[in-house]
């Protein structure tokens, strides 16, 4: 692969800590505050409204820098979750009766344990989310991934921001369209995505400061333009909006866009999108055991609310299902039109 | 009267809606009527952002293109098909003087010879 850019953690960049983030975002000069649009349909304090996912990001490792990344990952990245950690989630996704297990990173493979994971939530019965990068499975020592995967039937979530390489490669690194082709290519080959049961969904972010467009729509683009040039099939097309976090807000202030997209986001505040976001039936443990609402507050070190269990060594089901949900500026990237979630388009 | 240096600002493509000031009855129609020209029917909602697109330029709209280059990247659409778009508008732009050089060629057989 070509591109491999510093993470903002190896260049030290302010915005590299989640508090800083914060603070960036809550100086941006806004029409209105989140929680403000959130009461004006009745739904403050946000709540959940059960706990259907247990999303576990096992560390921030990856073989991509993308430039939108939320998690600011990349190859020197080094935290992982612990194997406590791990015992810890899995005991709670049992204990719990949450259906659904959604394992993301960083790179999700490059976890030592990733292999056990897999056959693990396969034991427990659980429907399993294995969110793909599609080249980190190619990598060396890696290329088991796949068959495992499709003989435990994991839901494949692989990343590919969109049907040729210029704007690929613009986002993820020079090459990266090709490779992600091979890997779309072993899993098509496995059955994935052909209506054999193994589920292949694809997720796109916009190649730039633009809002993801109607996700039926560019489905069935998508479908059309990936059989028609490569022969290659999927499931679903998930449509995700740029979060303005962590890498992708650095590339905002860079182009001096942040107050403009903020603005943008919050203007087209959907309210019918704000009752089905996602931190309301998941929740996210980050790779040291930390509890969060969702992926974007754990990059942006935003905790749970005081009084809700802290770590998934005290994780209480009716304390979770009670909790407020803490929310900020960023939120308004899950509300705007169609809305956004792990899941795509929720409105 | 600020920021008159221009004749064009960017920031007031988001004040179109003001047109209403006058006429209201007229813009409420305009607007509705456009809603539902821009919506999915027998062409994509994504072909004709690339319409529109190609209208922006042989117009030489300056809203109407920072608008629909948005709006084409929203719904879908690539660098190659916006820049065939944008040669659509000029083929036909260029093509209709071209074309009107059979008006000349008319008026030379008339005159001439």
């Amino acid at each position: 692969m070509g591109r491999v850019l510093p993470t903002l953690h190896k260049l030290g960049a302010p915005l590299a800590r989640g508090d800083a983030q914060r603070a960036r975002l809550a100086a941006v000069p806004l029409p209105r505050n989140f929680e403000s649009a959130l009461a004006s349909g009745g739904l403050f304090p946000l709540r959940p409204a059960g706990l259907d996912i247990l999303q576990i990001n096992v560390g921030k490792r990856c073989n991509q820098t993308c430039r939108h990344c939320h998690v600011d990952a990349g190859p020197d990245r080094l935290d992982i979750m612990p194997r406590a950690v791990l015992e810890a989630c899995l005991s709670f996704l049992e204990r719990a009766g949450i259906p659904t297990l959604d394992v993301t990173g960083g790179a999700p493979e490059l976890h030592p344990d990733f292999r056990e994971i897999v056959t693990r939530a396969w034991a427990l019965g659980v429907h399993m989310i294995h969110r793909c990068n599609l080249t980190a499975i190619l990598l060396p020592n890696y290329s088991d991934i796949p068959d495992l995967l499709a003989a435990r039937q994991v839901e494949v979530i692989a990343s590919l921001p969109y049907y040729q390489a210029r704007e690929t490669d613009a986002q993820r690194g020079e090459g990266v369209f090709q490779e992600s082709l091979v890997g779309l290519r072993r899993l098509n080959a496995l059955g994935y995505g052909r209506g054999t049961g193994l589920v292949l969904n694809l997720v796109t972010n916009p190649v730039g400061t633009y809002l993801p467009g109607n996700q039926t729509a560019l489905e069935r683009d998508w479908k059309r333009e990936l059989a028609r040039r490569y022969d290659i099939q999927f499931d679903r097309l998930y449509t995700i909006t740029n979060m303005p976090i962590s890498r992708f807000l650095a590339f905002l202030d860079e182009q001096g866009r942040t107050e403009e997209y903020l603005t943008r986001l919050a203007n087209a505040y959907n309210p019918t999108a704000a009752t089905r976001v996602m931190c309301r039936t998941m929740l996210s443990v980050g790779w040291d055991g930390t509890l969060y609402d969702c992926d974007f507050n754990q990059m942006l070190d935003l905790p749970m609310v005081a009084l809700a269990p802290r770590t998934i060594f005290d994780a209480d089901v009716a304390a979770l299902k009670s909790r407020e949900i803490a929310v900020g500026p960023h939120c308004f990237g899950c509300t705007a039109g169609a809305g956004s979630s792990c899941g795509g388009a929720v409105a | 009267m600020a920021d008159r240096d221009h004749y064009y600002h960017q920031h007031d493509l988001a004040r179109f809606n003001e047109i209403e000031r006058g006429a209201p009855e007229l813009a409420k129609k305009f607007f509705d009527w456009y809603g539902a020209v821009f919506a999915e029917g027998a062409l994509s909602a994504r072909e004709k952002s690339l319409i529109a697109l190609a209208v922006a330029h042989a117009v030489q709209c300056p809203y109407c293109i920072d608008a629909y280059a948005r709006d084409a990247l929203e719904k879908g659409s690539n660098l190659d098909q916006m820049t065939e778009a944008a040669h659509v508008a000029a083929a036909i732009r260029g093509g209709a003087s071209l074309m009107h050089g059979v008006q000349m060629l008319n008026h030379v057989d008339e005159l001439g010879m």
